[in-house]
């Protein structure tokens, strides 16, 4: 029976084996310097909006790098992937609902902020720090703009 | 297949104690043991991507809060020297996966040599980071109400004293005054600080697998804490791969 264990582990130590190897390693190597040098050559240019997208973008690309090979994702068994993934996704969940809630507000976000609104003295603001001068304005906007 | 598994355990036992003294009684092998503990690392390593996380989102908000504040303190930070410990931390990376390798081969020498570079690369990026933190301390860009750098091009608001804020009136518009610089250091120091420590216990880590992999003690059937130091140090690594472009490149 103690021989039938050590085939089954000898097996798997094969099997492990064969997955990944100094060639695999290098060339992951060789494409995450050749995406940071990347990344830092488009950020000399301004693409507006843009800079930030590309940024994660490639950031993304050199992440799924490392989690695949470096951290084994692509030969591992699933449930490793799925829990990563888990993380990520509630990390997006929490983002948009972050997105959602500060885009709505009026005290925030400089291009929501109504020019007529000043700030108050410490201690006596309402939540937020700034009240509404032109009481008038009121009935035109509701929450933003 | 059901009849091989329960043949396994019954019978486990007596194996073990002989092949492996890694092997804990209430793993049927060698194999499961080592899932088993790469699971829980990888929840270890979801609960670390949602600390970091929380500070990305409030680091994005308050990049949105003050545009105009935070592209200009982007600019102080050094590119080349973001740079320079990206490449360092890949590097890192690189030898790290051939030190796991070289434990799943048993290969004592290679390991040794594979977890040292390691941990040469972690110090040179914590050498480049105390040249980066020595630089702000000097300049005054320092987080929340230490920041005291004045060559901004907006004013930075001043707290009124108690007595002010009861004598003043809420007449006319106020002088536009900002604390979005101060802020974009707080999250700045935070987060490579943060990031920094993290290094630092990889370096503790690493260094208590390379004392046992001296030793000897690693091997194609027991190298767990070198693929979980392993995983513990790529994570790093990725969280470094975002703090770059977003602290360094977007100016």
């Amino acid at each position: 029976m103690s021989m039938h264990t050590e085939s089954v582990s000898t097996h798997a130590a094969h099997e492990e084996h064969e997955h990944g190897g100094v060639a695999v390693y290098s060339k992951t190597l060789i494409a995450l310097l050749i995406l940071t040098a990347i990344t830092v050559f488009a950020a000399g240019f301004d693409f507006g909006q843009g800079n930030v997208v590309i940024a994660l973008v490639i950031a993304t690309i050199k992440a799924s790098l490392v989690a695949l090979f470096f951290m084994h994702l692509k030969w591992d068994k699933p449930v490793n992937a799925i829990i990563a993934m888990a993380g990520f996704l509630f990390l997006g969940i929490f983002l948009m609902f972050c997105l959602l809630d500060f885009d709505s507000r009026n005290n925030f976000l400089p291009q929501n902020m109504k020019p007529t609104m000043v700030p108050l003295a410490p201690g006596t603001a309402p939540a937020g720090g700034v009240i509404r001068v032109n009481p008038s304005a009121e009935g035109e906007g509701g929450e933003k703009k | 297949m059901s009849t091989t598994s329960v043949d396994l355990h019954s019978h486990g036992h007596e194996a073990e104690h002989v092949h492996d003294p890694h092997h804990q009684h209430h793993f049927t092998t060698m194999e499961q043991q080592f899932d088993t503990s790469k699971i829980g690392m990888w929840l270890f390593l979801v609960t670390e991507v949602l600390l970091f996380g929380g500070l990305f989102v409030g680091f994005g908000m308050m990049q949105a809060r003050y545009p105009v504040e935070f592209v200009e303190a982007h600019t102080h930070l050094v590119r080349w020297q973001g740079a320079l410990n990206t490449v360092v931390l890949l590097i890192s990376s690189f030898t790290m996966v051939l030190a796991v390798q070289a434990a799943k081969k048993g290969d004592k020498s290679k390991q040794v040599l594979f977890l040292a570079l390691t941990i040469v690369c972690a110090c040179v990026f914590l050498v480049v980071k105390y040249f980066e933190y020595s630089h702000k301390f000097e300049e005054g860009w320092l987080p929340g109400h230490f920041y005291s750098y004045k060559g901004d091009s907006l004013p930075a608001c001043q707290a009124p004293s108690p007595a002010e804020a009861r004598a003043t009136t809420p007449t006319g518009p106020p002088t536009p005054c900002t604390n979005g610089y101060a802020t974009f250091f707080s999250f700045y120091f935070m987060m490579t600080g943060l990031h920094g420590f993290h290094i630092l216990a990889g370096i503790a880590v690493l260094a208590w697998i390379l004392a046992r992999a001296n030793r000897g003690e690693f091997n194609g059937t027991y190298y767990t804490p070198v693929e979980l130091v392993g995983l513990y140090w790529h994570l790093v690594d990725l969280i470094w791969i975002y703090l770059f472009p977003l602290y360094y490149l977007i100016q």
